[in-house]
């Protein structure tokens, strides 16, 4: 294509792109191209959410009645466990950054690719592999034990555990070459006058994801070794009947799954502050408090992994510690959301899809991080713990936050991804749907809680049949609004309007190229600006998106970039 | 408390909608500081929306309009809202901990039951021995519970004492409570053990003053339920003559009750008895009375500790191990 290296403005678009570069499903499977792996990776994680949405809906269809409607009581715990797992490990944890970090992440710095290529598809390819691994415990009946895999009955239990903890040991491979990638990428490849402090938030949060991933991943997958050692061959590690202790298992699972929580979070949060700026056309509001917080959320999230076992008969001082260090992470939270509602103040605000989304995801996130005050104190905790409340809790922060947010990413980079808009005005209808289903599904969970229904019951008393019949039609309202937004979407392939380059007016650079990308990014250099500086972006009629007006002769565009704002 | 006072405010009644009534001597407090908790958080979450909105109203897009330039970070201000909300979060953690060492830490005239889960039930051993699979106590009583577990992990979960424990295989755990309202309360297991865990509910029983004594009496006075051969086998497990009587023939550290019932003996004075009703009633009583030969004087009275109908139904099962050999005219 031909720009106007002056306005940006696309002169003649030759229409070649990098989805229709170069056909054929070879040129799929073995592509090296982070963007073919990037969609690759987000079909791949919707298709899973499907299933994990599927097991869900079943799930609430079953609890609409206290006694047996259609599900065995094995059924239901087979369920759940998968619901669970498919989520955490197949589509929460990769979602915002495998697939959209992937895609964007190198565009964002300026760069033709990842640092490596070849290891960004090896883990695409783990990830499948995994995916094979799990499906065969669905397959092969049953896995039974709650997605925390908890010994000693995943040792002793006789569904297919090994099947799905050898799928977990696999993803994790993948999620720590994507990890490693992503850290390389940034601190080699951002192009000279991107300093730290001048990147998008989005990538400050990606690495601060990275480094966990990096750092936590492998705990993970020693421990799924110990428990496949133990069920196999009989080690005595986590069953006290070999002289094991059941209680280090959860020490184990908890110090990476806890700082999995940040890795499904911290992303997220940086796809919100992208998007609070872009829609307030203002620069984003205390960047560095920002950036700071997302890398103490990192290393805070490492120490906090106790408040998942208050009741494990350990030490009330073990506790006590746990409960301090709990309620230190909640601070840089805290700061995110107060920076972010700064940013909308004295603004210009545009309610687009994306931007929908993302204030959504600040009431959620909102709710689901003010109820962990109470599951973070222990008086209240013992009260609270493996009740509904907090199943309410972490859907609050894991659908609320991490899916909510994924939503507004997909819809915000979709034309860019694509190349073709979607109805704004479906794709509202959907976003108003499930806001509205996903707190008619599990705001009555917390009263379920506090009232004292426990979690993974497939019955359950009389008394807690109104509120939970109450959730499950919320979550089939949930699942109506999904169901729209995935047609909005789908329909946008088909029938969607011509994306314009930059249809938000952002100024981070993966705006500056074609929508859909050509294969390389960039034709020629693209221009570094202050990511957060929309004054010169002005909307234009013709193009349908907005351009950069035109400001200096293009000799001056060479120059070192205006002093960003932050300082 | 003020509160209570807002909890009455908005929630009325006296029945709360978050709560089963509390019932036990540390359920007010738990309540109180989750009342706190949830006033902190409606308070922020409506700075938060009320933010929210009002920019959404001032600052929407209008034509024309562009964003007012304004201070892209101000640190006195970042540092206030970094500060405020630790304040609060610092003494929630502080109500949280007092609280919770009042959860753990059981006062020392606490009345002890044994608890043993395994899938899927839940089994309450009282300190007279009585073993039932209902949790019977005592109203206004601490009661401390010693759980261990037989397979995987339980939980032990009685929301109206807001309660709760795990209850690992290999070790013991504690918790305590003190009920104070007389009733029948449900109790959950709350770690997830497999098909039935959903159905391993059991129930707590509060007994009114002076009755629980009664109760646990009775319960365990299966004397009167029993035949006295069967009630005799159970005493005989129970209470401890199994550690030293076998009833398969072989000596251990006293004589095997197998077919000893009628037999002649002699004892260590040189005489010969023949074991009878009354020397077996001697010999729980009194043991040092009439030792037979070959065996030490160790075994420890039962004077007062086992009633006559106990100690009539440990004859008839004793007899009952000699059907078939001689007896005598």
């Amino acid at each position: 294509m031909i720009v106007d290296s002056n306005s940006e403005k696309i002169i003649r678009d030759d229409g070649v792109n990098y989805l229709n570069c170069d056909r054929g499903w070879k040129s799929w499977a073995f592509t090296l191209d982070h963007k073919r792996i990037g969609i690759m990776y987000l079909a791949g994680i919707l298709l899973c959410f499907l299933l994990g949405g599927i097991m869900a809906l079943l799930i609430r269809a079953e609890l609409f009645t206290p006694g047996k409607l259609y599900l065995t009581e094995d059924k239901y715990n087979e369920f759940f466990t998968l619901h669970g797992a498919i989520m955490t490990f197949l589509f929460l944890i990769p979602s915002i950054p495998a697939a959209i970090g992937n895609f964007m992440l190198p565009i964002m710095v300026g760069a033709k690719d990842v640092a490596f290529p070849r290891m960004n598809l090896a883990s695409f390819y783990l990830w499948v592999v995994g995916a094979i691994f799990f499906l065969l415990a669905l397959g092969l009946g049953g896995l039974d034990t709650g997605w925390t895999f908890y010994t000693p009955y995943s040792t002793t239990t006789n569904s297919t555990v090994i099947a799905a903890t050898m799928g977990v040991f696999i993803l994790g491979f993948s999620s720590i070459f994507t990890g490693l990638n992503f850290i390389v990428t940034i601190n080699k490849m951002r192009p000279a006058g991107m300093t730290w402090f001048r990147m998008p938030l989005l990538l400050w949060s990606l690495y601060a994801t990275s480094i966990i991933q990096v750092l936590a991943t492998p705990v993970l997958g020693i421990t799924m070794i110990l428990l496949t050692a133990e069920k196999m061959l009989g080690v005595g590690i986590f069953d006290p009947e070999l002289g094991g202790d059941p209680v280090l298992y959860q020490h184990f699972f908890w110090f990476y799954s806890h700082p999995a929580v940040y890795i499904m979070i911290l992303p997220a949060m940086g796809v919100i502050s992208e998007l609070m700026s872009v829609f307030s056309r203002k620069p984003i509001f205390g960047y560095r408090f920002i950036a700071y917080s997302s890398i103490a959320i990192a290393l805070l999230g490492f120490l906090v992994w106790g408040h998942h076992m208050f009741l494990s008969a350990d030490s009330p001082l073990a506790a006590v510690i746990f409960s301090a260090l709990t309620f230190s992470v909640s601070i840089p939270s805290g700061i995110k959301v107060f920076n972010w509602l700064a940013t909308m103040y004295k603004g210009s605000i545009r309610l687009d899809t994306p931007m929908c989304y993302a204030l959504s995801f600040i009431l959620l996130f909102g709710i689901g991080g003010l109820t962990g005050l109470f599951l973070g104190a222990l008086a209240t905790d013992v009260h609270l713990h493996d009740t509904y409340f907090v199943v309410a809790h972490f859907h609050y922060v894991m659908m609320g936050g991490t899916l909510i947010a994924f939503l507004a990413a997909l819809h915000y980079w979709w034309p860019k991804m694509f190349g073709k808009m979607y109805s704004e005005k479906w794709a509202k209808v959907a976003c108003l749907l499930i806001f509205i289903g996903f707190n008619w599904t599990f705001f009555p969970q917390f009263l379920l809680g506090s009232q004292g229904m426990p979690r993974r019951y497939a019955r359950y008393e009389a008394e807690f049949e109104g509120l939970h019949r109450v959730s499950t039609t919320g979550a089939m309202v949930l699942g109506v609004g999904l169901g729209i937004s995935a047609c909005v979407l789908g329909y946008s392939l088909w029938r969607g309007k011509r994306a314009p380059r930059n249809p938000w007016g952002a100024a981070t650079l993966e705006w500056q190229t074609g929508s859909p990308p050509p294969h390389h990014n960039f034709i020629g250099k693209p221009v570094l600006t202050d990511p957060y500086d929309y004054d010169d972006l002005v909307f234009d009629e013709e193009e349908g998106g907005f351009v950069r007006r035109r400001r200096r002769s293009s000799s001056e565009q060479e120059k070192p970039i205006k002093e960003p704002s932050i300082v | 408390m003020t509160f209570s006072i807002m909890d009455f405010v908005i929630f009325g009644s006296e029945r709360s909608m978050f709560f089963p009534p509390p019932t036990s001597s540390t359920a007010a407090e738990v309540d109180s500081l989750f009342y706190f908790i949830l006033w902190v958080c409606i308070v922020f979450f409506i700075v938060i929306v009320g933010v929210m909105g009002y920019c959404l109203i001032r600052y929407r897009e209008r034509p024309g309009v562009k964003a007012e330039p304004s201070a892209s970070h101000n640190n006195i201000l970042e540092v206030t809202w970094t500060v405020i909300p630790g304040i609060f979060v610092g003494v929630i953690f502080y109500w949280g901990f007092v609280a919770f060492l009042d959860l753990r830490q059981s006062p020392d005239e606490s009345y002890e039951i044994q608890v043993e889960a395994k899938m899927w039930n839940w089994s309450f051993t009282y300190p007279n021995g009585h073993v039932d699979n209902v949790l019977h106590v005592p109203v206004d009583k601490p009661v401390r519970l010693v759980m261990t577990s037989v397979d995987v992990i339980h939980s032990l979960y009685v929301p109206a004492f807001r309660v709760k424990m795990d209850v690992l295989p290999g070790r013991y755990s504690h918790t305590w409570f003190e009920a104070n309202t007389v009733g029948d309360y449900t109790l959950f297991c709350t770690e997830y053990c497999g098909t039935k865990h959903s159905e391993m509910l059991s129930k707590v029983v509060v007994h009114p003053s002076g009755e629980f004594e009664k109760w646990l009496e009775d319960a365990a006075n299966f004397l009167e339920r029993m035949t006295p051969v069967e009630a005799g086998e159970i005493l005989y497990q129970r209470r401890g003559c199994a550690q030293c009587h076998s009833i398969d023939g072989s000596a251990k550290v006293g004589p095997t009750f197998l077919d000893a019932f009628g037999s002649e003996q002699s004892l260590m004075d040189g005489s010969t008895i023949t074991v009878d009703e009354n020397y077996i009633r001697e010999s729980i009583l009194e043991p040092q009375a009439k030792v037979r030969v070959g065996y030490r004087p160790v075994m420890p009275t039962y004077q007062g500790q086992l009633k006559d109908e106990e100690i009539n139904a440990l004859i008839a099962y004793i007899k009952s191990l000699s059907e078939g050999s001689q007896v005598n005219p």
